[in-house]
């Protein structure tokens, strides 16, 4: 399967072969460059990314330890036209997103209407029964989403998911833009690149713009984070930073007469706004795990009330949710009346017994997804696998056919990237991120660029040893 | 028949709260088989009780206590009149299709004990819900043992199944995970029982099981008692689990360790009232 080549498109990988229009100063920069210089450069960066303390913790080994993802000092290029399309696609996706959501936990007509599936809806543990019929202030439920696309050929993005929960990695977007610029500032003089450092004041303006009606003209914001055990603490810290907010743990609010108050040195002052890096689960002892000690109790009571806003919402969960991603299409044509601008990959729901067979037949050829899993864990690439995983997901599909689905795998775009043998193509998505406030869609340029490291690999989960990229956008 | 209840729930604290927050779900809903006569939630401290509903359609009242406290009592006294309608229940409140009844819940999961468990029980009763749930009924009650000592709130049902024993919690829990593998709605009911022993002084509130049967509805199931309800069941909250139901949910913060005690009578209303 031959994949698009970011820089050479589908032409063959060779020195004179042509490069797309995006990538031509790269491609002088690159010759020019020797490749000692570029290696220096590249544990400078290293050496940015460790004093800056840029860590991502990884579960599942012996040890949980704290890694550092590989940056690569290549980036990801895209055209301001082509950037366009995409964005206008993103906002599509995450109008339709937030039309969804106000109708699954209020009238309910695109389950009526057939559009998905009544079961896939009730029978979600992420369809939070307590957000039915209960409003959310303005009505906006994915305050910020990380929409994940693939590229396989020059005019076609699809989207792989819609994380709409607490997606991460916005951080990153950030600081690798920064350190590029530390790294290669005549490439800045020589790129148009338009800026990504707007995201903290297009987030908090966002924040801002969705607090409760009761909240005065200067809403108090604050970010809740799990605490520095959690994967993305860096990031919390890091976010509340450049917001100029509070970072605070559930231990440092409190919910007195159904408002929400945080302990400060001049006591106690009300929360309008909460940025919560927390899931569902963990937000609230009284309603949902009564063993969490993350949350605030009594935070769900100020929710339903009114006082306080929580972004995202309670209940997002269910719009990105594997089994629910494979109506996208149906769900943008309802609620919006116009075609989807950004395709879905074909997926095969498990749950359909045709697609089963079908799925059970090709397993060497397809990715298999758990309906509810993120960061590439519980997933299968087929073409990879050995025996004995294509074994275990075969029973587990027979086990509980609904808790998958199945794509084909994608010939995700490449992009130059310098591994140890030189520059070399890697496979890579982008997750754009993509803020709601009651003021529209705000959406800065590009998003983070991740990249498989590994020769061959698909897999670009940081969780699974994937690195990252700057991403341009260029204005021609 | 005529049941009063009288039902104090007391929390004690080493040393006094900051503040306390509950959520009750002490409140029942008349429904066919059964009229609220009288019902009063009330507590012994200065605070505010709002009075909501749950998603579910459950009665709540949020309880919100200003510091410092030392302890709180939370009283209920009530009275409800009752018909037996064969463990039936209609009238009541429905707030969703009966898919959500289906979903699993942590406490609610079926492992493959259980799923065994439920699958042997369609070979000896086919696959006719109603019978299928008497006989799943049967079966949890011979097989399990009512013990109250090796089994916590947060004991799931594959946890009281591997053992074999349990409390009325358990049971339920055993019940509608083995029900909702095999494809029927079913939802924890929290309450009250009178027990025909004569013995009116109860240690702990009751909880059984509704499940969904095609043309008959929701019918109650006690596995516990190994009956369906008649009228000397009160129905008071539902729930995915006995999460969803919980008579009081509650957080404190500060206060050390927490001591509680319930006083339960359950028992015939007096002959006066009942002629009121």
């Amino acid at each position: 399967m031959t994949a698009f080549d970011e820089m050479h498109g589908f032409t063959t990988h060779t020195e004179e072969a042509n490069v797309r229009v995006a990538y031509e100063g790269l491609r002088t920069w690159l010759q020019d460059t020797p490749a000692d210089l570029l290696a220096t450069r590249r544990s400078q960066a290293e050496l940015f990314f460790r004093r800056i303390g840029i860590t991502f913790a990884v579960y599942g080994e012996a040890e949980m330890s704290e890694r550092l993802i590989p940056f690569d000092i290549i980036p990801r290029v895209l055209m301001k036209t082509e950037w366009e399309g995409v964005e206008r696609g993103l906002r599509q996706r995450v109008n339709a997103l937030n039309a969804f959501l106000r109708d699954v936990y209020g009238p309910r007509e695109c389950i009526r209407a057939g559009v998905v599936p009544a079961e896939l809806i009730y029978r979600n543990p992420y369809y939070r029964l307590e957000m039915v019929g209960r409003p959310v202030p303005h009505g906006i439920y994915v305050h910020m989403a990380g929409i994940d696309l693939v590229r396989v050929d020059e005019g076609t993005f699809y989207v792989l998911e819609d994380n709409v929960r607490t997606p991460s990695g916005v951080s990153y977007m950030l600081e690798n833009r920064e350190v590029m610029m530390r790294l290669f500032p005549n490439l800045f003089t020589a790129h148009r690149v338009a800026p990504v450092e707007t995201y903290p004041d297009a987030l908090l303006a966002t924040m801002r713009s969705v607090a409760p009606s009761s909240a005065g003209r200067d809403p108090t914001v604050v970010l809740l984070t799990p605490g520095q055990f959690n994967s993305a603490f860096y990031e919390h810290s890091f976010l509340a930073d450049k917001l100029g907010v509070e970072l605070v743990e559930g231990s440092d609010l409190f919910v007195t007469d159904d408002v929400v108050y945080m302990r400060t040195t001049d006591g106690p002052k009300r929360v309008d706004v909460i940025y919560r890096r927390i899931d569902d689960d963990f937000l609230d002892p009284l309603v949902f795990r009564p063993d969490s000690i993350l949350g605030v109790p009594g935070l769900m009571s100020a929710y339903e009330a009114g006082n306080v806003t929580l972004a995202n919402a309670v209940g997002t969960g269910v719009a990105d949710d594997k089994a629910i991603y494979s109506y996208m299409p149906e769900i943008i044509r309802f609620f919006l009346g116009e075609e989807p601008i950004l395709g879905n990959v074909p997926t095969w729901r498990c749950r359909e017994k045709e697609a089963l067979s079908y799925v059970l037949d090709h397993l060497g050829e397809l990715v298999v997804k758990e309906v509810n899993g993120s960061g590439g864990y519980g997933m299968l690439v087929g073409p990879h696998a050995s025996s004995k995983e294509l074994d275990l997901f075969r029973r587990k599909l027979k086990h509980a056919p609904d808790n998958f689905i199945a794509q084909p795998t994608l010939a995700l775009s490449t992009c130059p990237t310098f591994v140890a043998s030189g520059v070399a193509p890697r496979h890579i998505d982008l997750r754009p991120f993509v803020l709601t406030g009651t003021d529209g869609v705000r959406i800065v340029p590009g998003g983070l660029t991740r990249v498989a490291l590994k020769e061959g690999s698909l897999v670009v989960n940081s969780s699974q040893g994937g690195g990252t990229k700057d991403t341009w956008v260029l204005d021609a | 028949m005529r049941i009063s209840i009288a039902h104090d729930t007391t929390y004690a604290y080493a040393i006094p709260a900051r503040a306390v927050v509950q959520i009750l779900r002490l409140t029942p809903r008349s429904h066919e088989g059964m009229r609220v006569m009288r019902w009063r939630v009330e507590v012994d401290v200065d605070g505010r009780l709002r009075l909501g509903e749950d998603s579910l359609g459950n009665i709540t009242h949020t309880l919100s206590l200003a510091g410092p406290v030392g302890g709180v009592t939370v009283s209920v006294n009530g009275e409800v009149e009752t018909v037996d309608t064969q463990g039936v229940v209609r009238g009541t409140v429905e707030r969703f299709p009966d898919a959500v009844y289906l979903r699993t819940t942590p406490l609610t999961e079926a492992d493959s004990a259980i799923r065994d468990f439920a699958d042997g029980l369609l070979a000896d009763n086919g696959s006719d819900s109603l019978s299928l749930l008497h006989g799943l009924l049967n079966a949890i009650h011979r097989e399990i043992a009512f013990d109250p000592h090796p089994t916590e709130v947060t004991t799931t049902a594959a946890e009281a199944f591997a053992m074999r024993r349990g409390v009325c919690q358990d049971l339920s829990h055993i019940f509608i995970a083995a029900a909702r593998h095999l494809g029927i709605p079913a939802r924890y009911v929290s309450g009250h029982f009178m027990r025909n022993d004569g013995v009116t002084e109860q240690d702990a509130a009751h909880a059984w099981v509704e499940a969904k049967i095609p043309d008959l509805g929701w019918v109650g199931f006690d596995p516990t008692n190994g009956i369906s309800p008649a009228d000397a069941h009160v129905r008071v909250a539902i729930g995915l689990d006995y999460l969803g139901a919980a008579p009081v949910r509650g957080s404190r913060y500060g206060g050390g360790d927490e001591r509680m005690g319930v006083k339960l009578t359950v028992q015939k209303a007096a002959q006066w009232q009942a002629q009121a």
